[in-house]
């Protein structure tokens, strides 16, 4: 068996921190003797899947969401572990249906709001301590350890996309999906999901109905299938005049 | 005309019943905090449409009048009126008190106030609310240093001058920072506009002053210290300048959002549809906040009684009250466009008005932000040599 | 603080099985699930706040899913069963994080918003743990002669 390759260092914040914190069997330390470290290096450098080559977002076909249907919408809390609402005014609403009649010619049309992974999001903006974030791949997330609870990120949002945990929450939250009070959450695209090369829990609903209103897919490569969509069709984004660029697009509203 | 000269005020009766009421209401709020930290906002009327309730009415008002209050000893100090400058020592310590007694309310009704340290510690230099918490400490720091100037012995004028004038620069810049929480929001119509951050300024003006002289009378009277009518009537027509003034603003806001057609709704909600919001604004912020103290201060004869001024102060709170509501609440209550063209519903109150009704913690709360301005500000003047013990006409040199 | 965590070294440097069990002077630690960390539990005691904070930061803002240090992970094999066979929850006093932490009057924030009992399917997580653990151990072993 060969042995990884060993180093000896009086100083271990000589050593880059990301490598010298890395946890568990990539790096294991044992002191020989007081002020002398042994470590030994192991495994491979991780890949971060947070790749700024990729943009993450959905192409949402108003004509094939159906009024009736809300599969996506049950699948999301399902997945993601919070309950449908039982008092719309303080409940969490990750993904919600709207119904929308045109104003000038009474055009009846159904669709899903969520969180829109803005290019320009106002949340992040606004956001004090930064726990309001855009990873590199789009995905806009709260970082709950930061959050301190002030909600400005809530009236910035011009799509309603936020909510406030308002009662404590106990052991009911899904591992990849922290909930605590006092913290702000919204639609986190099912990263977890789409780390593990997976799609969101919602498109997967969706197209499991049959109705297939929904695609998911990198924005960033023009052979994949949403791109390929966007191309041939026309598509508007929700508050276009506001030039926050979302992620999420619709068709044929 | 003699010396100027400054004393602790005396613990008498009276004066110890104000600190009683006062502790009272700040109990009152400790309890109000840990219930609602407890349960959580759920015991608030706060939701996930009306995100900022009362707690931010209360705070947004007493952080605008603090710096607001500051602006008698910055007449004193940078613009040279000589009449206000006997006033400037409670001036300065007034401002750091009611900026004290707001940020405990905003603090207080974090979702994790307990996370405090991470507000000061992790800033996201794109945020106005982290700016803001430089602005505010900053203000404590500045303000601080003002009032030492002005206290310690053979303190050179024109340090005083100095502080003053760096202490007048940043509370202008604090309001802007204030109305820039608005100003800066994109996505709500009632906000979205440049004008929010002079608003608030002129609104600083008017709340600052008006709370001002609530303090001045109250503690002079009780403490049986001379304050001369005509400096009193000087501070009333001050006051009412800067009603108008608040009134003028708000007409330009108001007219250059209808001006636009897409906001013609969220003007119809505040100037006619709005129901709480528009008796609010009407009633409250223009004719109890603005028309009546303006009438009450600039009469011919009874402008120079302080029963006028005093009533005419009292009604500026009021209003001011009003005013930060219809602002905050008002503007929330209103549903966002975000389907513009169409019209919406939804599970989550898309398209239709958000209901609010404040509840008692949160109103304990933020009386609970008053009270603590109010104790800072009479300890201040317990313990330090602020208010001085003549301030008769013929003593500050008023006319 | 330093003194206290030098005694803490010591104590735990020194202890020997009857220190451990049953003695007021040290907390009650539940028994683990699974295999044990290679790089011994006193490294862990030292150092687990750093590695669950550095690692989830990894992973929340870059992504970073090959982590090490993860609180599903210790949670999984640390569960703690009640009289019933089911996991206990933070509130319960026999949680493993609450065996120490109460002991040592630390705050424990996690759970505010984290799953404080162990997912339903553990078994999968369990087999997927720490690829390279045997190797490392070896040479642990060797380094230490």
């Amino acid at each position: 068996m060969k042995l990884p390759a060993l180093k000896f260092s009086k100083k271990p914040s000589e050593m880059n921190r990301r490598d010298f914190l890395r946890s568990g069997a990539a790096l294991a330390t044992v002191t020989i003797a007081p002020g002398v470290t042994l470590m030994a290096f192991g495994g491979k450098e991780a890949s971060a899947n947070a790749d700024p080559g990729k943009r993450w977002g959905l192409l949402i076909d108003v004509n094939k969401c159906s009024k009736d249907c809300s599969a996506c919408v049950s699948a999301c809390s399902q997945e993601n572990g919070w309950k449908l609402p039982e008092n719309p005014e303080t409940d969490a609403q990750w993904i919600r249906k709207v119904d929308l009649t045109d104003n000038a010619t009474g055009r009846e049309v159904s669709l899903v709001a969520m969180c829109q992974h803005c290019e320009e999001p106002p949340c992040v903006d606004v956001c004090p301590t930064g726990a309001s974030f855009k990873r590199d791949d789009g995905i806009v997330l709260v970082d709950k350890h930061i959050c301190i609870g002030c909600r400005y990120c809530m009236m910035a949002c011009p799509y309603k996309a936020r909510s406030f945990i308002h009662e404590n929450i106990v052991d009911e939250q899904k591992t990849w999906a922290p909930r605590g009070k006092g913290t702000v959450e919204s639609c986190t695209l099912c990263v977890h999901r789409v780390d593990a090369g997976g799609t969101p829990a919602c498109v997967e609903a969706c197209t499991a109905t049959g109705n297939g209103a929904m695609i998911f897919g990198d924005l960033k490569d023009p052979e994949s299938e949403i791109s390929k969509a966007l191309a041939k069709y026309p598509s508007t984004a929700l508050r276009d005049d506001l030039g926050l660029n979302p992620g999420v697009r619709y068709q044929n509203l | 005309m003699e010396r100027m000269i400054y004393r602790e005020i005396p613990a008498n009766r009276t004066i110890l019943q104000a600190a009683v009421l006062l502790g009272v209401f700040i109990l009152a709020a400790a309890g109000a905090v840990f219930y609602m930290e407890e349960h959580g906002h759920i015991v608030t009327g706060m939701n996930n449409q009306i995100v900022w309730g009362l707690p931010h009415v209360f705070a947004i008002f007493l952080i605008v009048a603090a710096s607001g209050a500051l602006n008698i000893a910055s007449i004193a100090s940078v613009f040279g009126k000589t009449p206000y400058k006997p006033l400037s020592r409670l001036s300065a310590l007034l401002a750091m008190a009611l900026l004290a007694g707001g940020l405990a309310v905003l603090v207080l009704d974090l979702g994790r106030p307990d996370r405090l340290i991470v507000a000061m510690t992790k800033y996201n230099f794109s945020s106005i609310f982290a700016w803001n918490i430089y602005l505010y400490n900053g203000f404590f720091a500045i303000v601080g240093v003002y009032l030492f100037t002005q206290m310690a012995r053979g303190m050179p004028a024109k340090a005083v001058k100095t502080a003053g004038f760096v202490a007048f620069v940043w509370r202008l810049a604090l309001t802007t920072g204030t109305g820039s929480i608005f100003g800066w929001l994109v996505a709500r119509s009632a906000y979205e506009s440049a004008i929010m951050a002079p608003l608030f300024i002129v609104m600083s003006f008017a709340f600052g002053l008006a709370v001002f002289i609530l303090v001045l009378t109250f503690t002079t009277r009780v403490t049986d210290r001379k304050l001369g009518p005509k400096l009193l009537r000087r501070l009333g027509r001050l006051l009412g300048i800067f009603a108008a003034l608040v009134l003028y603003f708000t007409a330009v806001q108001h007219l250059t959002s209808n001006y636009w057609a897409r906001n013609g709704g969220i003007e119809r909600f505040i100037l006619s549809d709005g129901g709480i919001y528009t008796t609010l604004f009407w009633v409250g912020q223009v004719i109890i906040g603005g028309l009546i103290p303006m009438a009450l201060v600039f009469h011919p004869t009874g402008g120079s009684k302080p029963a006028s001024i005093i009533l005419a102060s009292v009604l500026v709170v009021l209003g001011g009250f009003a005013q930060v509501y219809v602002i905050v609440i008002g503007g929330q209550a209103f549903p966002l466009d975000t389907f513009p063209g169409f019209t919406a519903s939804s599970s989550f109150a898309d398209g239709v008005v958000h209901n609010y009704s404040p509840s008692l913690p949160e109103f304990l709360l933020g009386m609970g932000g008053v009270a603590l301005a109010l104790a800072i500000t009479g300890f201040g003047m317990k313990v330090l040599r602020i208010l001085p013990t003549n301030l008769s006409d013929a003593n500050v040199g008023q006319q | 603080m330093k003194r206290l965590l030098a005694l803490l070294l010591i104590v735990t440097g020194l202890a020997s099985a009857p220190l451990h069990a049953g003695s007021d002077l040290w907390p009650n630690i539940p028994k683990a699930t699974g295999k044990p960390h290679p790089e011994g539990n006193l490294f862990w005691r030292k150092n687990h706040m750093k590695l669950l904070v550095h690692d989830r930061d990894l992973t929340m803002r870059k992504g970073d899913r090959n982590i090490r240090a993860s609180l599903k992970e210790c949670i999984q094999c640390h569960a703690v069963k009640d009289e019933q066979g089911q996991a206990v929850g933070v509130d319960d006093p026999r949680h493993f994080c609450r065996a120490c932490h109460d002991f040592a009057a630390v705050k424990v924030d996690c759970f505010m918003c984290h799953n404080s009992k162990p997912e339903e399917s553990s078994q999968a997580l369990l087999d997927r743990r720490l690829p390279d653990t045997n190797e490392l151990a070896a040479y642990l072993k060797e380094a230490a002669q």
